[in-house]
């Protein structure tokens, strides 16, 4: 199969504005006779779901929370870009592109790229007009800010909570659309398979979550919008329920996986503090503005911070390394996360590191206090100031965070074209669900434009590309052969769970496999670690299917049972993602290859064998899978090594 | 510096389903961190549990960060908890002491039947919203952001009361079972700001007879919601609610 990502024809900030022109449209009449499934209700669902139920589809939602508001963008922080040019500070839609492609460390595609700095405005004027209250100015205009890997203030936001009040307007959509009958909502359910018919997505088998009943859901498309897979790490900053579940059924049933081991690591995340740690607290880039990331100049210090015998105000000014802007001076504290987490990985390899496990950096906000003063730091960052009191008994104001890097959001996902469909005709993917527009990184405050993008501004007009050859296609028979074939696959799955009667939690599995994920799949990567992990998990997995203990009843409320069928599918994700890293040897983004690097250890790229998406295509869980690659073609930027010197 | 590890025991509620009656166990725990989280805490219980070839305990939990309000435990005769302005997910067992013996109950309020242990139904917020806490825009016909200044008062106290996460913990918290708290931050909200004017009085209306269908209590000013509630929402909120709600039915026309 060749891959196509049908790039429209045309100079780039031409080919969003003409496609849309030309694209096929399908009439209203005909748009009430089509069925559309959307699963997952954060801001790509959410949206995406709303919008189109607007234009007359007839929608069913799913979320397995048991409301579409609670889906894991609620708790994106810091804020959404948008190339509105409001500070005047020479923003505009080619800048935003340009720093997107860059800071994706030309991984990305650059057409899906450009679109998305194109529509950005258009979400923030979407999301006031529904009411979100971002921070707004003492004129009453929207306030904005800086974020990592740029050097204008082009983020929006409402305090630390922007993830939330963007989720709750699209949320709001959604509820008018339920409210008018336009979109059947279906919460506390699963997806656990899709239906493909004739080569096309047609439908899906859901679990009841609450009766434990499998139901059978047909649709002319389906779209997943069911987020990231950072959980394969277990440790991450995820909601306790993300999962790749719905992607990876989809990805089994023939949609490419792409670039999966493109992963996140953020670098301001919470230590972890102990073996019962069930997940990472983020706290949120944005502090990055005004606090100073240090540790001790030499070893001893930090030994003696280790044990306890110094804190952080026993260290004089000149034994401090503010070792980000020693190493960065145009960007500072500023630079893009990835080069960010693995600066904070280098001093603490080096023992510099400041807590109990040594696996930790500071970030110092006495500076920015006595500089602008304890109550303007307390508006900008209050919550997270509190949250982190909260969670580690630690004042912020008085003494130095400590943080350290953490699985945050992936940028693989399911290889989608142009429409955001992917393999598997009328089978889309939309937000962190598929891989397109951040390339091997994502840059701060970006995902909550993508998610919104990608629902409200372009998957509505992309949909009916391919719907409009759907209009006779009369409403899918859950009663097909293929649904029939689905259900009892998926049946069989669970009895199989609980007859197993092993001895071993499904969370006890998946705390081992994060840490094989994380060792040698995480901030540094290596061919000789790659190659061990994949042993690693594929012994992983025989085990798991011998030995797991899932307890409770098929047929009834039983997240056991849930849990269950997550991790077997971050089993086999996570063998995906080694592969994947061991094919790719050179260094872009989050991806580090140790064998790839300058000699000052910077990340080093090789364009010329690896200016490729990894798409890979499933062929069995026991035979190996195989590599189709996407040319990457540079038409507008010039490829160079990243600098934020 | 109190103990770095807790001994403790637990009477947690434990109901099959919705028909079930319902009973508390007891279990022991030990050598519980003071730096885990509560959930954390139910973590390890879960996990002993099934050990011992028992059925772990059901409760709901997503972010484990404070925001999404799925988790809802009532702790030793309070929603979330002992601490304030916390959710069941951010409490962390250093407010708690060795031997101390903690009681667990789900959310208890008509309108929230249980589903399984700690686990209950909160569907009935998703339909308030849905009579009317949004306003009525179509993606792609909205102005310029920043076509209409906002004052920078009313988007804060927008943004307070935009603050709630569903939690539900104003709910179980008053002795009536009311949602007012609830439902009068979602009506504050869009009454402050100029995109919610063209239908501010349709939305409270809506709002209001939704909630008392679903059988929600009265506000009778006790203030536990307020007290309880994880975000701070103030109690002022009702009273905006109830001015919104007289101006609304007493309007011409009604």
């Amino acid at each position: 199969m060749k891959l196509d990502a049908k790039i429209p024809s045309g100079p780039i900030s031409e080919k969003w504005t003409k496609y849309r022109s030309t694209v096929r449209l399908v009439s209203p009449a005909n748009k009430r006779k089509l069925d559309i499934i959307v699963v997952g209700t954060g801001l790509a669902g959410a949206s995406a779901a709303a919008s189109l139920a607007e234009l007359g589809y007839k929608v069913k939602a799913f979320c397995f929370q048991d409301s579409p508001r609670r889906a894991h963008s609620i708790a994106a922080q810091g804020g959404i870009n948008a190339a509105k040019n409001y500070q005047n500070d020479g923003d505009s839609t080619y800048r935003l592109f340009y720093d997107t492609v860059k800071g994706g460390d030309y991984r990305a595609r650059e057409a899906n790229v450009y679109r998305l700095a194109e529509v950005s405005a258009n979400i923030i004027d979407q999301c006031v007009a529904q009411g979100v209250p971002f921070a707004r100015d003492y004129g009453g205009l929207l306030d904005n800010r800086s974020f990592g890997g740029t050097q204008v203030s082009r983020t929006f936001y409402a305090r630390g909570q922007t993830g939330q009040q963007l989720l709750l307007g699209a949320y709001s959509a959604l509820n008018r659309q339920i409210e008018k009958g336009q979109v059947e909502m279906f919460a506390r359910h699963e997806m656990v398979e899709v239906v493909v018919i004739d080569g096309k997505a047609r439908g899906i088998i859901a679990r009841n979550l609450v009766t434990g009943e499998l139901e059978r859901h047909g649709a002319h498309a389906v779209v997943l919008a069911s987020g990231g897979y950072g959980n394969v790490f277990y440790l991450s900053t995820n909601a306790m329920g993300s999962n790749v579940t719905a992607a990876w059924k989809a990805h089994k049933k023939g949609a490419f996986f792409g670039n999966p081991c493109f992963t996140q690591i953020h670098p301001t995340c919470l230590p972890q503090s102990g073996e019962y740690q069930s997940k990472l607290t983020l706290m949120s880039e944005s502090l990055r503005n005004d606090g100073r990331v240090w540790v001790p100049k030499t070893k001893a210090d930090a030994e003696a911070i280790q044990k306890g015998t110094k804190v952080a105000a026993d260290i004089p000014e000149d034994a401090r390394d503010y070792y980000l802007e020693r190493k960065y001076p145009a960007f500072g504290n500023l630079v893009p996360r990835d080069v960010a987490s693995r600066a904070a990985k280098e001093v603490c390899d080096e023992g510099r590191g400041v807590n109990p496990t040594g696996l930790a950096v500071f970030l110092d906000f006495r500076d920015a206090i006595n500089r602008l003063g304890k109550d303007v730091i307390s508006a900008r960052y209050g919550n997270l100031f509190e949250m982190y009191e909260k969670i580690t008994g630690d004042d912020p104001y008085s003494t130095p965070m400590k943080i350290y890097p953490a699985v945050h959001y992936t940028m693989g996902g399911l290889w989608v074209d142009y429409n955001l469909m992917t393999t598997v005709p009328g089978l889309y993917a939309i937000g962190e669900a598929n891989f397109s527009d951040h390339g091997a990184n994502r840059l701060g405050a970006s995902a909550l434009m993508q998610g919104l993008a990608d629902g409200y501004f372009v998957l509505p007009y992309t949909i009916g590309d391919y719907l409009a050859d759907e209009i006779r296609t009369a409403a899918i028979d859950t009663k097909h052969a293929a649904f029939e074939q689905a259900e009892k696959d998926v049946a069989e799955r669970y009895k199989l769970f609980t007859s197993i009667n092993g001895k071993q939690s499904p969370e006890s599995f998946h705390r081992r496999l994060g840490k094989i994920m994380w060792e040698y799949c995480g901030m540094a990567r290596n061919a000789e670690g790659l190659t061990k992990a994949i042993a690693m998990i594929q012994d992983l997995r025989k085990e798991f299917w011998s030995d797991v203990r899932v307890t409770g009843e098929i047929n009834a409320f039983n997240p056991e049972l849930d849990k269950a069928m997550r991790v077997a599918d971050f089993i086999e994700l996570g063998e995906l993602m080694v592969r994947d890293a061991l094919t790719r040897n050179e260094s872009c983004g989050g991806h580090f290859r140790e064998e790839s690097q300058t000699e000052e250890g910077e990340a080093m790229r090789n364009d010329e064998d690896f200016g490729f998406v990894s798409a890979w295509e499933f062929t069995g869980v026991d035979s190996e899978p195989v590599l189709h690659k996407e040319n990457l073609e540079f038409e507008v930027v010039k490829l160079t090594q990243r600098s934020y010197k | 510096m109190s103990k770095e590890n807790l001994n403790l025991t637990l009477k947690v509620w434990r109901q099959k389903g919705k028909k079930d009656k319902g009973g508390f166990e007891t279990y022991k725990l030990k050598g519980v961190s003071t730096h885990a989280s509560f959930l954390e805490m139910m973590d390890v219980l879960n996990e002993q549990l099934i050990n011992e070839n028992k059925e772990p305990v059901a409760f709901d939990h997503d972010c484990r960060e404070g925001i999404c309000g799925m988790c809802s435990m009532y702790i030793n005769g309070r929603a979330h908890g002992p601490q304030r302005g916390t959710t069941t997910c951010q409490l962390h067992m250093r407010h708690f002491e060795d031997g101390e013996t903690i009681t667990i109950e789900p959310w208890r309020a008509a309108p929230f039947p249980v589903i399984k242990d700690l686990v209950v139904d909160r569907s009935a917020f998703d339909k308030i919203q849905q009579a009317g806490g949004y306003v009525s825009v179509n993606t792609g016909n909205a102005p310029d952001g920043n076509a209409i200044p906002i004052p920078k008062a009313d988007a804060d106290e927008a943004f307070n009361a935009a603050a709630c996460i569903g939690c539900g913990a104003c709910v179980a918290a008053c002795k009536n079972a009311s949602a007012m708290l609830f439902v009068s931050a979602k009506v504050s909200q869009f009454a402050l700001l100029p995109q919610g004017q063209p239908e501010r009085k349709e939305r409270v209306t809506k709002m209001v007879a939704k909630m008392d269908e679903l059988g929600f209590g009265n506000c009778t000013n006790t203030g536990a919601c307020e007290a309880e509630c994880p975000k701070g929402i103030s109690i002022s909120n009702i009273a905006r609610m109830n001015r919104e709600f007289l101006g609304a039915v007493l309007a011409p026309g009604n």
